[in-house]
Formats: structure tokens, sequence, C-alpha cells
């Protein structure tokens, strides 16, 4: 035996190099960002996973983002008693709290994948492999979009977490300790990278379904700009304007029903006012997270999963918090069509009986006809989640403007949210006269219920943690009390802090 | 004229000694007794010579012989209570007994746990201080795991390297097999050697860490042949069960809660759904079992040639209904020596077919969790069994029927292996005390199974059924070659012994991947790529040094260069040094006349040891692997296979172990007293650990690296009594203890006394993590909230101990309790033997080991028998200890202590000899149960965990042996 015999390699894995060889295989390592989005690991549901330290089931973006933005708030409730949900429900979370470092880790691990995925396009790589011409521009394409996810799951981390550490291409892969960056430093690095990838990106509406394109890019600055005041103390109204007024003149259309959005073939009847989705598919994208555990997570077996298109689902965790169907104000479903509830007991007398609380029962694994999509084990959701759709840029617009911001005009922003009214009562009957600051955060309720939007609108609101305003189990109480204004922001996972000494722990934690 | 010399080798009972060995050295003859204990030795001179016979177990006879013609002299062996004299394998060689400079402990097969065996570990449970073997449960050949001074890693390999006539196992798991060693016949092995210091280990180098354990199978041996044939058939019965309410106790709960309801429509009453059976489904999926073990031996000399040939069957069912495995074993080997016995040659040959049908063990919990008020069938399509149904489908939060689990669930495996090895020690002519030592070893095994479940099965409802296949393939290859030179130097009374070697060790295996189906043939999955080659070499060089001075000071020291392809080349190369020092005090003048001494041993040693298994073989690697069918993406109309980056770490290196160990081995009344002390440390430094690394700096937010210490104190004791020593009665007993401590002393890449990590959930709600390891504790130590009771001593639900008095109870108010170690482990022996009976039993301790009782934590729960999904299920009987409605995962109410005492093992035998004058069939009939009683205060089905979780244990069978061994 030979001393260099001892360099031995696995049998069907690849390097670098051989992936990132030719322009398919660069299309398909650009596919392998958006697919980190739809999955845990890309062995489907398996028992590996993208992140460690949770339960791999747990640890895709869409579960992880939506726990900590809808059961820390009013919106919802989960009567399972894993470690950490019950902290999540009462905002008694700790920098432990395994659910907010998943995320946190998820949110990282696309960017780290994104920035290997810069790392290994830059032009000096692509003419050293070969690649040139359209190939090349192409690819150039493909960098903006990478570019653009990874502000994505920067705006992630500056909404909940704050100040992160910060990585880009230029890091190497190992163990050395990143920098922590400000909040309002990310907020500038969000901006500019969204800004600089601008003209890069596809015209809105002309890429493939499921890639970015100059209207998700809009739509993500509106975002930021409409928030920018809790992100750097300094509103940026007219900005949001500015880009919401981009997207919504960016050839995009309200669907024409509401619960259309949330079923499989929302990709065909929603087509327009769908942004950028994140895709799932019950056969071949399988994940215990994402739609499937948006549909299953919220009904039980009373509820007929197989009207959900779930027949073997239905696991009983995720109903509302009282204070949502109240918003409704007739919650029966009667007037406004998109108060989509099951039950009959709003109170919620106990964290862990499912039945206290109304269900929600929007997201479903059918068509808009009823039919299931096809699912290997009958639990697996084939719907199509939207990240950005063309209702929340109304509603970004509407306010934005009834907050003063400039460039907009107050007539168009109330014919913008009549028009989603409009839709939500088949007719005008639900129109409102006129705009107030308080009615967007109800209206947004109403219109984006469940959708990954709660915790951030009640903080913009200054609702989130204070007394003013409580709910069920807020603050562990159950009649629901106030918490300290630091829980604003989710704290820096304590693994993080002893694995990276560059990091300070967010004030109160 | 030539004489000859004949007569019988005779033991302290006046019985025959088949095998003990005659050799008159001055004239370089020898023989060995057959079965009758007559030999005969010829081609003599007339003279006075000096007779050496030995036999294991038996002191050393130098007799003075006066031949004159044909001389016929009887020799009586005394028996050597202490084997002082005995040879012992170790690493890359043998020692004299009295002569071991490391921590050595052997237990040859007269000593070995009898019984229905059928995995060989088994055999010496309770037998070393310092040694646990628990079993994995009572699943035919489920196979143990061992722990050799409790391990010196977290998530590296804990479990000890493996020799098996010097070819070391792979450490890798057989496909479609139940355990590695099941497939080795135990019937086969003569002794155990279990090196645990690293004086002893250190020579294995990379892979001793967790000590070593060498086995040698038994070998032919000269004389007339003799067929050897013995049957152990055994009936294995239940020992406990899970206590759980029966169907009227459930009948009371629903009809003492009648506004309980599972949802708004009034008519779903849980009393609606209650049946009419009493079944106890614990009865229903476990049977009393019946196991055949038949062994047939030939050996003897062909041509002067000594050989072995065996054969055996096993047939042993299970507890658990239609669980059974079948076991053919077949073993040739033949030690010829040639050149005037300068080359001795060692040649072997085993082979084993398996046959294994493994019923479904998720039943287990099922049988727990069933509802006893209904029946085990019911009308309806899901082959009769009864099932809760939601809608037209299986409910999903229903247990399923755990008959038809069983029943409809048909899991194959088929193994065959064959290992073998070709040993060629060759003594110099021109230089005799030169050895060269060739040994060229193989493992090869082949594994197939198929798991079928049909159309109709609740259990795969989702999927309509199922069908998987699954083969895979070892190929293991061993060549060491070392040179040895042994010299005693009389002028400075100084023996020199040196070894030095070299080893090449390639292991690889092959899974062969094959798509899934549903039952009605529709594919599921299809393998992204046909087969996986996983490969590992080890380089080595190694060397000892033995330097021992007038008998009295022994100096060794070895050391090993472990070159592995885990590694990159940086940091390949492995240095693992040793050095032991031994004083026989008993050789001293002082002693030498002591009436009361007979022998007093001092060791000392130092050594490092490394570690390298329980990880990936191509983990310090950049790569990209592919996903699978279930893992694409779809962007417009087209679904995307993509490459995804691994986390790697290009910088791992080898886990080191430096252990100091301090020995004393002592003797009193000529060995009717003996027995050893160790005290040891063990610190370990680079664990290999998978811990959070900063994120953003590698593709997962933990990696296995190089991080963190733990240190590993101990003692061990072991104490035999030769408390009657007659012509007619014999009393022995043997005791064994030892004291082990594993603590962490760093984990993190920042040293942080504040990291925790966790190290094992539980079953019950997703994710939940209850062992942990941090700083200054246990390994796997429990981290959970403290409980609050109330004044009469019953839990309060949900209220915990507010420790860091913050005024709420989160994760904060976790704190660590308990861990599943045991602080003192116990072994206990005796056999008395009266004429041709013996008695004997084997008992086992554990003290201080905790377990978390995950049966109860999980069904022991209102709401699991009023379940809110609409169904009845079953609680366990503790639920009238807690009153719990919900379940309390975290609570320090379900760490139990888990101490016991066990008695493996009671036996009686009649060894009848020679049955008759006319022949020379010799005949032995013993009776044994096994697993005869525990005494525990842990209320579960077993204390004995590996994990310390107690949960879907296999019950551990208790077994009735009768067994017969006939000797021709």
């Amino acid at each position: 035996c030979k001393k260099s015999d001892l360099n031995l390699t696995p049998t069907n894995d690849q390097i670098a190099s051989s992936v990132y060889s030719t322009p398919a295989g660069y299309k398909q390592e650009l596919v392998k960002l958006y697919a980190s989005y739809a999955l845990t690991h890309s062995s489907g549901a398996t028992a590996e996973s993208d992140i460690g330290g949770l339960n791999p089931g747990f640890t895709d973006f869409l579960r992880l983002f939506w726990m900590s933005q809808e059961l820390t708030s009013d919106e919802a409730i989960c009567s399972w008693n894993d470690t950490g949900i019950p902290d999540l429900n009462q905002m008694t979370w700790t920098s432990e709290t395994t659910f907010l470092r998943g995320l946190y880790s998820r949110s990282i691990y696309q960017i780290t994948v994104c920035n290997e995925f810069l790392r290994e396009s830059t032009p000096e790589k692509l003419s050293s492999r070969g690649i040139s011409g359209a190939d090349a521009t192409a690819i150039q394409k493909y960098r903006a979009e990478a570019r653009f996810l990874r502000a994505f799951q920067y705006w992630v981390l500056l909404d909940g977490f704050g100040n992160p550490p910060f990585i880009t291409e230029n890091d190497v892969i190992g163990k050395v300790p990143p920098k922590q960056i400000k909040r309002t430093d990310l907020f500038n690095y969000v901006e500019s990278e969204l800004k600089a990838i601008e003209s890069d990106l596809a015209d809105a509406q002309t890429n493939e379904y499921g890639r970015a394109d100059k209207g998700a890019d809009w739509a993500l600055l509106a975002r930021l700009y409409l928030n920018a005041e809790i992100y750097t103390g300094t509103a940026k109204y007219t900005e949001a304007i500015t880009y919401s007024s981009k997207v919504i003149n960016g050839g995009y259309s309200l669907a024409s029903t509401y619960k259309n959005l949330f079923l499989t073939d929302n990709n065909v009847t929603s087509k327009n006012e769908l942004i950028l989705t994140i895709n799932y598919d019950g056969i071949h994208t399988q994940n215990d997270g994402g739609t499937t555990y948006l549909i299953n997570a919220a009904i039980n077996g009373d509820m007929n999963p197989a009207s959900f298109g779930v027949p073997t689902g239905g696991w009983a965790g995720n109903r509302t918090k009282n204070p949502l169907p109240l918003i409704f104000g007739d919650y029966s479903g009667n007037t406004d069509k998109r108060a989509m509830f099951f039950g009959t007991k709003l109170a919620n007398d106990e964290m862990g009986v499912f039945s206290d609380g109304l269900r929600v029962t929007k997201f479903r694994n059918v068509n808009s006809a009823g039919v299931p999509a096809p699912s290997i084990e009958g639990k697996f959701s084939s719907l199509d989640f939207p990240l950005f759709r063309l209702a929340e840029q109304y509603l970004i617009y509407s306010e934005a403007v009834t907050r003063g911001g400039s460039g907009g005009n107050a007539a168009q922003a109330l014919t913008y949210v009549n028009n989603l009214r409009e839709r939500a009562y088949g007719n005008t009957s639900g129109n409102v006269a006129s705009l107030s600051i308080p009615f967007f955060l109800d209206e947004r309720a109403r219109e984006l219920y469940w959708e990954g939007f709660r915790r951030t609108d009640l903080i913009r609101y200054g609702k989130y943690t204070n007394a003013s305003y409580v709910w069920p189990f807020k603050g562990g109480a159950k009649a629901g009390t106030g918490v300290s204004d630091t829980r604003n922001l989710f704290p820096i996972p304590s693994a993080d802090l002893i694995a990276n000494t560059n990091l300070v722990q967010n004030a109160g934690y | 004229q030539t004489s000859s010399l004949t007569g019988k080798v005779l033991d302290e009972t006046g019985l025959p000694l088949p095998g003990a060995s005659i050799q008159i050295k001055s004239l370089n003859k020898s023989t060995t007794t057959p079965a009758t204990g007559i030999f005969q030795l010829g081609g003599l001179k007339n003279g006075v010579v000096i007779v050496t016979v030995t036999y294991i177990g038996y002191e050393t006879l130098n007799q003075q012989v006066t031949i004159s013609g044909n001389t016929n002299v009887d020799f009586n062996l005394k028996p050597d209570a202490q084997n002082l004299s005995e040879v012992v394998v170790i690493g890359y060689g043998t020692s004299e007994k009295k002569n071991l400079t490391g921590s050595i402990t052997t237990v040859s097969a007269k000593d070995f746990q009898k019984g229905a065996i059928t995995t060989p570990e088994q055999l010496i449970q309770g037998k070393v201080s310092g040694v646990n073997i628990t079993s994995n449960g009572g699943a035919p050949g489920a196979g143990s795991v061992i722990r050799i001074r409790g391990g010196a890693s977290l998530n590296a390999s804990n479990d000890p390297l493996i020799v098996i006539d010097g070819v070391p196992l792979s450490g890798n798991t057989i496909g479609n097999a139940p355990s590695p060693l099941a497939l080795i016949n135990p019937n086969e092995i003569e002794s155990f050697t279990v090196l645990k210091d690293a004086n002893a280990t250190a020579i294995y180098g990379s892979r001793a860490s967790n000590g070593v354990v060498l086995i040698t199978t038994k070998k032919g041996s000269a004389g007339t042949p003799v067929i050897n044939f013995s049957t152990n058939n055994s009936y294995a019965t239940i020992a406990k069960k899970v206590g759980v309410l029966s169907a009227d106790q459930i009948r009371t709960v629903v009809n003492d809660n009648p506004d309980v309801k599972y949802d708004d429509n009034p008519d779903h009453t849980f009393k609606a759904l209650l049946g009419n059976s009493n079944t106890d489904w614990q009865d229903e999926i476990y049977n009393n079992s019946f196991t055949t073990d038949n062994n047939l031996s030939l050996s003897g000399a062909f041509h002067g040639v000594p050989y072995r040939v065996s054969g055996g069957y096993l047939d042993q069912k299970g507890l658990l209904i239609t669980d059974r495995l079948k076991r053919a074993t077949g073993g040739f080997g033949i030690s010829p020596k040639l050149f005037g016995d300068h080359l001795k040659i060692d040649l072997n040959l085993k082979g084993s077919l398996t046959e294994a049908h493994f019923a479904n063990q998720d039943a287990i919990q099922n049988a727990i969790q069933f509802d006893p008020t209904q029946s085990v069938y019911a009308e309806n399509k899901y082959g009769n069994y009864f099932e809760w149904i939601q809608g037209d489908v299986p409910n999903p939060n229903a247990p399923r029927n755990p008959v038809g689990l069983i029943r409809l669930k048909d899991n194959n495996g088929k193994t065959e292996r064959s290992f073998g090895n070709a040993q060629f020690d060759y003594s110099f002519h021109f230089l005799p005390e030169l050895h060269a030592n060739l040994n060229l070893g193989y493992d090869v095994s082949k594994g197939y199974g198929t798991v079928r479940v049909p159309i109709y099965a609740a259990q795969s409802a989702a999927t309509q059924g199922s069908f998987t296949r699954s083969v895979g393939t070892q190929r293991n290859k061993v060549s060491e070659f070392y040179l040895n030179y042994a010299k005693y130097v009389e002028s400075i009374k100084s023996k020199f012994d040196v070894t030095a070697g070299y080893g090449y060790y390639d292991n690889s295996s092959t899974t062969y991947n094959f798509a899934s189906y549903k039952g009605t043939g529709e594919v599921i999955s299809t393998p992204t790529f046909p087969f996986a080659v996983e490969r590992e070499k080890l380089l080595s060089y190694y060397g000892r040094f033995v330097y021992t001075l007038a008998d009295k000071y022994i100096l060794s020291a070895t050391m090993r260069a472990d070159g592995s392809s885990r590694f990159a080349e940086e940091n390949r190369w492995g240095y693992f040094p040793s050095v032991g020092f031994t004083w026989r005090i008993i050789g001293e003048d002082f002693l030498k006349d002591s009436k009361v001494l007979s022998d007093l041993k001092l060791r000392l040693s130092y050594g490092e040891t490394g570690n390298k298994d329980g990880i990936g073989n191509y983990n310090y690697l950049s790569k990209y692997y592919s996903n699978t069918g279930q893992g694409q993406y779809q962007i417009g109309d087209t679904l995307y296979d993509y490459y995804t980056p691994a986390a790697y770490d290009p910088d791992l290196r080898w886990e080191t172990t430096t252990t100091y160990n301090a020995g004393l081995d002592y003797g009193f009344f000529d060995g009717r007293i003996y027995g050893g002390i160790d005290v040891y440390y063990k610190k370990t430094k680079d664990l290999l650990s998978t811990v959070d690394i900063p994120s953003g700096t590698n593709f997962n937010n933990r990696l296995l690296t190089n991080v963190g210490n733990m240190d590993v104190r101990g003692a061990e004791v072991n104490l035999n009594f030769s408390v009657i020593k007659g012509e007619n009665a014999n009393w022995d007993f043997g005791v064994n203890a030892a004291y082990n401590k594993r603590k962490v002393t760093n984990l993190s890449l920042n040293p942080d006394p504040k990291f925790i990590i966790d190290a094992g959930g539980i079953t019950g709600g997703t994710g939940i993590n209850l062992k942990y390891n941090a700083i200054n504790q246990i390994p796997g130590s429990f981290y959970v909230y403290k409980q609050v009771y109330d004044s009469n001593d019953k839990p309060l639900e949900g209220v915990y101990a507010d420790l860091n008095g913050d005024g709420i109870i989160n994760t904060g108010d976790q704190y660590f309790y308990k861990a599943p170690d045991p602080k003192f482990t116990f072994g206990f022996n005796t056999s008395f033997n009266y004429k041709k009976w013996t008695l004997s039993t084997v008992l086992r301790a554990n003290l201080g080991n905790y377990i978390y009782d995950n049966v109860s934590s999980n069904f022991g729960v209102k709401r699991n028998i009023l379940s809110p999904t609409g169904l009845i299920n079953n609680a366990t009987t503790d639920i009238y200890n807690t009153n719990f409605t919900n379940n309390q995962y975290l609570s320090d109410y379900y760490i139990k202590n888990a101490s016991f005492l066990k008695m493996d093992n009671a036996g009686i035998a009649f060894d009848a000899g020679r049955i008759s004058k006319s022949n020379n069939m010799t005949l032995r009939i013993s009776a044994n149960c096994q697993n005869v009683f525990v005494v525990t205060k842990y209320k579960g089905l077993d204390p004995e965990s590996i994990l310390g979780i107690d949960y879907n244990l296999y019950p551990r069978p208790r077994t009735y042996t009768l067994g017969f061994n006939v000797g021709f």
C-alpha cells in the first residue's frame, strides 16, 4: 500500500469545479438557491436537514418564518407541547428557543449558499470554465437573483434579529467567525443590494415562474421602506410609495377570487397577482414544513382532511387567537369572504386544546375545482406559497400615503383598499369611505392573515409588546399582559453567541 | 532400542484431562492428551528427563521422570486458581499472565455465561470489571453495546475494537443482519481478552481509545480425534409486561369524564367509542418461544497436522410473534507445523448463513397504547384488523393495531458471511529467537433484505402498501506483518522482547439502491444512483519493546503510527505511544517465603490512543451531493435536479485519549484469594463533536469538528475466592466492581461554561431534546424542569420550580438532573461443585444509573386516553400516580433511579464424565435459567438501558435451557 492510496473519494458526490462546469450546471445551482427556500434538505422529508439542532421537519424557511411572525402575535396559537412552541405562543422565548435559532440558522444558511454561487460565478471563474456570450449573460442574471435571495434573507434577519453576523461572497468557508452588522448598516446594505441588482433582473413578469424579477425586487424594497422607521429610526414612506407604485404599474392585477390565491392552481387562477412564490410539490418537493405544515397543522380529523387534499393528514396544531376573527366583526365569511374559519369556540381557554379557538381553512391542497393535488402519502402539499403578492403592495402604497409619504395620492390609496374589499365582499357593500392609520393594521390582518406579516405589522404600530393591546397568553398570562419592548427584536441565539465571540446580544436578553 | 512414556493426565478429581500438553523440552518431544487423557510419547531413550505438563487453568507441572523401557507415569495437575502461568494473547503476540504490564482480563470458555447465548459478547456479561455489556433488547440476535470504562468519546464511536484471531473487525454494520457479532457462533469461541489501559491497547493505535476485545476461536489439537456434540434447547418466556390499564379501568375513566369531548358534535362522545372487548394487547403480540442451538465439532490430527471442523445450527424464535433467526455456521481450521516446527501455520475459515424474519417492533409501543376495550379483529378493509378510522382513512393520530402491524409486514433478511485468516509464524533457522509473523485476513459478507406490506394494511395506508428491498456488501481485508525478537541474556538476567510491524487495512461497503414501491406496484421513489461505495483504508506501523530484569522489573513501551484515509494529508498521521512499568514485588527476596502472599504486582502505565470511528469516510472533503427525487424544485414547468455543497472541515484530525493507569495484582494463600485493583484517568482531547460553529462560515450551523475535552476517571476491583478446594467439592466465587465517571470539560470552539448541546431526544412531541452535553456534566445528562409536588407528594401538573427566579417558567429554568451512566457496576459469579454436580450463578448490578420513563411520559396522561384526535388509547398505570392531563415531557418526575441487581444466570450441570467403560463417550447435562430476577425500584419494563431512555424496548426474555454435551 502506498501512502497516496489513502486518498479516497466518494462514489456519487461531486466537487465544485465539476458541478459548475457547464451553463446547465449554473442553472441547476441557481435552482438550488430557490430549492433551499422550499425544502429542509435536498433529500425531501427525510431525517436530514440543511441546519442542525432542530427536528428536521421543523427546519424549512417558511415554517420557521411563519411561526416567528404568527405564533408570537395575536393571529395564531399552537396546541403542541414541543419545546419552544409555548414560548412563542406566550412571547416568553429566550436565546435558547430552538425555533428562533432555527430561523436564524436557516436564513444564514441560505445566505451562505448564495455566497457560494456568487464565488463560483465571477467573470474570472466563467472564463476559466470556457463560458461566454449568451451563457455568460444569462449567468449574470442568475447572479442578480442570487443577490436578491440573499438580500431577502438579510431582510428576514434585519426584521427579526436586527444585528446578525454579516457574510458575503468575500468570506471563506471554514470556521472563522464573521463580524456582526448593526441594524442600520444592514438596512443600508439590503437597500443598496436591491437597487444595485435592479437593472440585471428580468423585467417584471418576464422571468420563469418561481424566479425573482424586477417586480420582486421592488416589492421587497417597498416592504423594507414601509418599516424603515423601525429599522433605522428614519421613516421612508415616500420611497415605499415609489417602489410599491413600480410594482402596481408593473403589469400585475388582482386575482378575481381571494380564496383561489391559496389553492393549488393559484399559478393559473391568480398568476397576475403573484409576484414571487415558493413552489411545493407533493411528490417531487416533499417537506414537512412549507404549505404542508400550513395546511396540516391547521386542521384535525373532524375537519375532513380529504377536503383539504391531505386525506392522511391533520396535525391539530395551529388555530387563531381570538382577536383575529374579531377583527373581521362578522367572521362567518358571509360578508367578508376572506374570513375562512372553522369551529364555534372563539375563546382560547387552553393553549393545548386545538378546538379552543377558531381554525383557519385558508390553505388547501386542492385546486379551484376542489380536485386534490397528487400527494404520495396523502399529506404533502403541492400548494405554492405567495411570498409577495400584489395585494400587499396596494396596502403598502395606501398605508404609506396615509402616513404622509409623498408621491402618491389619497384617492388612489382609497381605490386600492376598496379594490381589495370589493373582491372580499363580492360587491361594494364593504367599501370604506376614508382611511386612517389604525385602519391598516386591521385591514392587513383581514387581507394577509396567516401569511407571515403580523409580527412586523404589530411592531410598526407599536402594539407588539406593550400593555395597551393584549391578547390571550401574551406575556405568559392567560388574559394577556405587556412584555418588555426589547422583545421587538428576537435574541441572537446563544449557541451562535458562544461560537462567535464577535457577536453582542440584543438588549434585554 | 527406543523407550516410551505412557500415562494419564488427571485433574484434581481424578478425571482425565483432554487437551493437556506433555513436553520433554530437552528432547524436543511433545504431545497432547486426547479425550481419554491417556497419552503416549515414543522414540525416547532411557534416562532421567523433566516432563512439563501444562493445561489451561492448571498449574504447570515440571516433574522428573526416569525413563526405562516402556514407562508408565500418571500426572496429577492442580488447579491454578490464579492462572499466573497462563499464556494470554496480547496485541501482536502473547505474554504470560504474571508478566503482563497492562490492564488485561481474560475470560476463557469454562467461565463463560451459560444458557441460550446467541451472540458472542453475552458470554462475558458481568465477568469483567469495567466492561458493561448491555443487550439491545430481547430480539433474536439483537447484539449488545459494549462499553469499556464508559467509552472515551462523545459523537465518535464508543465501541471497542474487536479483533478475532488477529483480524480486526471493521466496525461497520452488516446490512440485514441483527448485529455483526450475531453472525459468529459463540460456541466457536475459546477465550476473550479485554485490553483496558493504554499500555495494553496503544499498539492498536487509532482504534484503541475505547478498549480492545481480542477473541480467540477454538483450534484443533493433536491426538486422537475428538467429536463433540452439543445441543441446547431453550424456552423463552416474557419476564415482565408494561403495566397498563385494563379494559375496565379504561371504561371507568371514560365514564368518569362524560363532559370531555373531542369536537363540537354532541354525538361525538368517548363513550360511543368504547369497545366491548377485554384485550391484553401485549399478550396478543408476545408468545413464549423455542430456540434450539446444535453444534458438532471434530478435532484431531491428520498426519500430525492438528485440525478442527465444526458446524452449528441455530433456530431462535423471538418473544414477538413471527420473529425468527436461523443461522448455520461452519468452521475449518488447521495448524500445521513445518520445518521442524520452525514454521507454524494457522489457517482458519469460518462461514455463516443467516436468515431472519424481523417482526415489526413498532407493535411494542402500539400494544401499550392500544385501547383494550377493542377486539383484535373487526370487519373492515384493513385485513380485518380493528383500526381507528377517520373519514375514509386510518386516523393518522391513532396507533395502529399491534397484531396487524406484525402480521401485515413481512420483513426478511438474509446474510452470507465468510471470514478467515492465514497466519504464518516463522522462527528463523539461524536465529530461533527471531520470528517473522504474517497474518492475512478477510471478512466478506453480503446481505439481502425485502420488506413487503400489502395494499390493505393500515400501517401503510398512505402509500397503499409498500415494497422495498436492500442489498449491501462488506469487504474487509487485513494484512499484517511483524518481526519479533525475544532473547534472555543470563549474564545480566535480562530479557529483551522486541516487536516491529506493519499493517494495512482496507474496509469497504457497498450499498445498492433500489426503487421503493407502493403495494399497487406504483413507484414511490427511484434512487438517484444505483449504488454507493464507502471505503476506508488504514496504514500502520507499530512496535513494542519489553525489557524484563530479573523477572521482577518489566518495562514495556509501544508505539503506533496510523494513517487514515478519513483525514486530509496534513492531518492524516497519528502517533500513539505508551509506556508501562511493572514491578513483580512477589519476586523480591523479602516476599519469597511469604506464606500469605502468593502474588503481588504493581503496574503503572501511560499511553495515548486515538479514535476516528463513528465519523464519515469523507468528512474532510469539500463535496457537492445530489438531491433525490423528493427534493427537486420546480421553476417554470420544469423540475430541476441540483447539487448541494456539504459542510466540511478540512482540518479534521484524530481524537486523542491519554490514559494513566495504576494497578495492583495480588494473590493470597497460594492463589486461594486473588484479584486486582486498577485506578485510571483518561483525558480525551480534540473530541470529534458535532457542535455549533459561527453561523455563516460553513454550509451548516453545526459541523463535525475537533472540539472539546472529556475526562474519565474510575477504579476497578476484582476479587476471587476459592472457598473450598477439595477432592470432591469446590466452591469458587468472584466479585468485580467498577466506578466510572465521565465528565465533559470543554465543548465549544470558544470555551464557554454556558454552552450546552443536545445529545438525545425522546418520543412524544416532535424534536424534544432531553439529554444534553454540557461542561462539568456527565455526557448525555438529563436537562429538565424541577417538578413541584403537593403535600401528598403528588406532582402538580405543569408546576415547576422557577430556578432562575425571573418569575416566568421557560427554558431558563431547566437544570441538569442525573445521567444514564451508572456510577458503580458490579459483577458476581459463583460456582459450587460437588463430585459430578456443579451449581453456578452470575449476578450483575448497576448503581446510580438513571432512566427517563418515556413510556409513561408519553402514554401515562389523560389526554392520551381521551385523545382530542377522536379516539381512546391506553395509558400506563403511572397515570394513577400523576393524574396528569397533558404530557409533561420535561418534568424531572420521569427521571427514575434505575439501579438494579439482576441474576443473569443460574444453572446446574451434571458432568457424567465417561459413561461407559467400553468407549470414550462423555456426557454433560446442564439446565440453566437466564434473566432469573431483577431487583430494582424502577417500575417500568426494565431498568437496564443503553441510552437511559425507556421506550419501545423489546423485552429481554426469561429463558430456560436444557443442554446436552456429548463427547467421543
